[in-house]
């Protein structure tokens, strides 16, 4: 049975599982290296920058295989970043000082809790279609701060809670930036996922998942556990957003549910959507929008010569319009998404 | 995979391309190595709650603050060097708060922090703050986790602190208010628990205490239970949006306890506004303040820093947040003054801890090595016919067990030209 797929996977039909695997270590390696020597290029504040970009790609690639290639729309990645996030601000809070290995624990302990929360959301997401899948997942992103302030004793309410974290390892030098480090961190984040879900997608799981997507009852007959299919595709993307909870917990050093607030959930959602919906390249784009976008227009607005009361009005508001009008923009442009434009003009 | 490839490249041009521009137009220092300090210029930043849920008022801090350093800068500033403020909007989130100091710092690279405004917003940027070795000065709230010179030798507070003002409050309820059931409505946060255990220092504990959160705007739970434990004075740590709420919400239900306010949340001018035609319901409201009060004509300092509303805030309404944004940059500038020509971030600090800051405060300034804590005491006013005026003597007290007694130096007059000399 043959099933739509997306080019970019038909792209090389005839590879064999292994050499795909290859193909994709070769791209990842290509791609630490240049990362590698962005952080020795750019400032500190661009670095920061550059290490949210690698918190948001954990995020963005997880629920683009979610919702572009499953079909299943979550407006609550935001709450699942936020146990992870919690999760490590609590285990570094237990095991501080010990040294490196054990933010390794915290992390790993964060992708852990999150994907129990993903499974748990992703049963009961199974059984939904459309408008009550969107209304489950909305409950999930907007119950964050009613969780933290009713248990404040371990959560501490809207002040959150602050993250230990250590100095970069003494072996690369006392003077090491810390920014630089926490780009890396995050990085080994970013590239370990999109490798993991690349070589994930291409498989037989990445067929099973369009099959479900694109017609369920046609993937059934074809022998395609429909719910296992969509459990799992939660739980996977869970676990990504947990990673990438824990990284902005890192990156950070605080948590706070005012970093996971419902718009958080909604602003990925349209990332992935301006960045191009079902493709891991259209995260990497809509992860640099979630950075890019907000700096621009915070640029913008300090550049722009207006009446304190109006700078005051287009400050909180402007980062919203913008990326409004960029999605309305890419979408009557390119309905595929940013990382749908280039291989339109190479065949032109 | 090719495609994410090519993405990442693409990315990695702009962030090149935006990085080389970042470095031409941030770090702008001329001859000195001191971050944010030229001989012409030093540029300092804030953040503070221009929208959200606390912009009500606060939000015409930084503005006033930045209209006395036009004032001095017009004036031929500080040794020769202007002051650039560069003011962030947080909106009270702290995880924005981490963004836009960060950009501050990093990016923009501020010779230091100054008034950041908020306690759950500043708390998560202490850290940060101190690896980059970044003074953080008078901040904007009454947390006692700034005044901590050995964890944080870079921050200092400004405000009273809750804990100092929960006992003045309290010590004043406890005298006027003998026998009646006193409740408490705080944040959910060090500002609701700081200005707690002042009162309940004084008072014993609270008959009934409740919380809320900035995020949720709505007290009336809280409020149905403190009429519920029968209150009759609601001692309340709250932000001037969460007062107006308040005293609105209690109004509703028909629940008319006194109100005893926390300064950060008692201005007169911006609870009125809020309430709009419930303004009313200001009236008989207890509070406390350590800066002369906007409606004092008579006072010098209302007179000097009308006079800089004027000319350089637009004529922006005229209350207590203008007052006390202007008396911050009067500090600053007498800070400024004191570390001298040769300006390096250890030795603003240095100057700061020599302390003996003279200026419009009713409570003495008590900088030290061992003492970063900002204002010391509270003089109380009270809401009578529409108009919010002090009463009684002006108390100074810490924040552990020592006793609230009277303190009885005058205010400083301010210099001619309203700007503190060089020392």
């Amino acid at each position: 049975m043959s099933v739509t797929l997306a080019p970019k996977v038909s792209a090389a039909p005839r590879l064999t599982r292994q050499a795909r695997k290859h193909r994709h270590l070769l791209w990842t390696v290509a791609a630490a290296v240049l990362i590698l020597a962005l952080t020795y290029v750019l400032p500190p504040f661009r670095n920061y920058q550059l290490a949210t970009v690698g918190a948001y790609l954990c995020v963005t690639a997880g629920l683009t295989v979610l919702t572009g290639l499953n079909g299943q729309l979550s407006l609550g990645h935001g709450a699942l970043m936020a146990t992870g996030a919690y999760t490590v601000a609590m285990v570094q809070e237990k095991l501080s000082g010990r040294g490196q290995w054990t933010l390794l624990v915290a992390v790993l302990a964060g992708i852990a809790v999150a994907t129990l929360a993903g499974g748990i959301v992703g049963l009961a997401a199974a059984r939904l279609r459309g408008p009550y899948l969107a209304g489950l997942t909305l409950a999930v992103a907007v119950v964050v701060p009613a969780v933290a302030s009713t248990f404040d004793k371990t959560f501490n309410s809207d002040q959150g809670l602050s993250v230990y974290v250590d100095p970069p390892p003494l072996a690369l030098g006392a003077t090491f930036p810390y920014e630089r480090w926490q780009a890396w961190l995050a990085w080994a984040g970013a590239l370990i996922t999109v490798f993991g879900l690349a070589t994930l997608v291409s498989g037989r799981f990445g067929r099973s998942l369009r099959a479900v997507r694109d017609d369920e009852a046609a993937a059934r007959i074809a022998g395609v556990n429909v719910a296992r299919t969509q459990v799992l595709a939660f739980v996977v993307s869970a676990a990504c957003a947990g990673l990438g909870g824990g990284l902005f917990a890192v990156l950070a050093q605080s948590v706070s549910p005012g970093a996971f607030p419902l718009s958080l959930s909604l602003f990925l959602v349209m990332a992935i959507v301006i960045g191009g919906l079902g493709r891991l390249a259209g995260a990497v784009w809509g992860a640099v929008l979630l950075v890019a976008l907000p700096a621009l227009t915070h640029s913008v607005t300090d550049s722009i010569d207006v009446s304190p009361a109006v700078a005051q009005r287009l400050e909180g508001n402007l980062p919203l319009a913008l990326f409004g009008i960029t999605l309305i923009i890419v979408m009557l442009a390119a309905p595929g998404g940013i990382a749908s434009l280039r291989p339109r003009r190479r065949k032109a | 995979m090719r495609r994410i490839w090519s993405a990442l490249a693409a990315v990695a041009l702009v962030a090149a391309a935006a990085g080389c521009s970042g470095d031409d137009g941030g770090g702008g220092s001329g001859g000195g190595n001191v971050p944010g300090v030229t001989d012409t210029e030093i540029l300092v930043g804030t953040h503070m709650p221009l929208t959200g849920p606390a912009a009500a008022g606060y939000s015409k801090i930084a503005p006033a603050t930045k209209a006395y350093f036009d004032y001095v800068n017009a004036n031929g500033g500080v040794h020769g060097r202007k002051i650039s403020y560069k003011i962030m909007d947080d909106t009270y989130n702290p995880a924005t708060t981490q963004q836009v100091v960060r950009e501050l710092v990093l990016q923009d690279k501020v010779f230091a922090i100054l008034n950041g405004l908020g306690t759950p917003t500043h708390t998560g940027v202490l850290d940060f703050l101190k690896t980059n070795r970044v003074p953080d000065l008078f901040v904007a709230s009454g947390s006692r986790s700034w005044n901590q010179p050995d964890k944080y030798p870079g921050t200092f507070g400004f405000n009273v602190d809750y804990t100092v003002e929960g006992k003045i409050l309290a010590t004043h309820v406890k005298q006027t208010q003998a026998g009646k059931k006193v409740c408490f409505l705080g944040q959910d946060d060090d500002f609701g628990r700081d200005a707690l255990a002042g009162i309940e220092k004084v008072l014993g504990p609270v008959a009934a205490k409740q919380s809320y959160v900035t995020s949720n705007p709505n007290v009336g739970p809280q409020m149905g239970a403190l009429k519920q434990a029968g209150c009759q004075v609601v001692m309340l740590a709250t932000v001037p949006g969460f007062t107006a709420l308040s005293l609105g919400t209690a109004a509703k239900i028909a629940f008319k306890p006194q109100f005893v306010v926390s300064q950060v949340g008692a201005d007169l001018g911006t609870l009125s506004k809020q309430l709009g035609a419930a303004a009313p319901l200001t009236e008989g409201l207890i509070s406390d303040n350590y800066l002369p009060l906007s409606n004092d004509e008579a006072n010098p300092w209302i007179q000097l820093y009308k006079k800089v509303n004027a000319a350089h805030n637009g004529n922006a309404e005229f209350d207590n947040n203008i007052v006390y944004g202007m008396s911050v940059g009067y500090l600053f500038v007498q800070s400024l003054q004191a570390a001298g020509k040769d300006l390096t971030r250890e030795g603003l600090i240095a100057a700061i801890e020599k302390g003996g800051f003279q200026g419009p405060g009713l409570a003495p300034l008590r900088y030290s090595a061992d003492n970063h804590a900002g204002y010391g005491g509270m003089r109380l006013s009270k809401v009578a016919g529409g108009k919010q005026t002090y009463f009684g003597e002006t108390f100074e007290t810490d924040d552990a067990d020592g006793p609230v007694a009277p303190y009885s130096t005058p205010p400083a007059a301010p210099p001619a030209n309203g700007i503190p000399a060089a020392s």
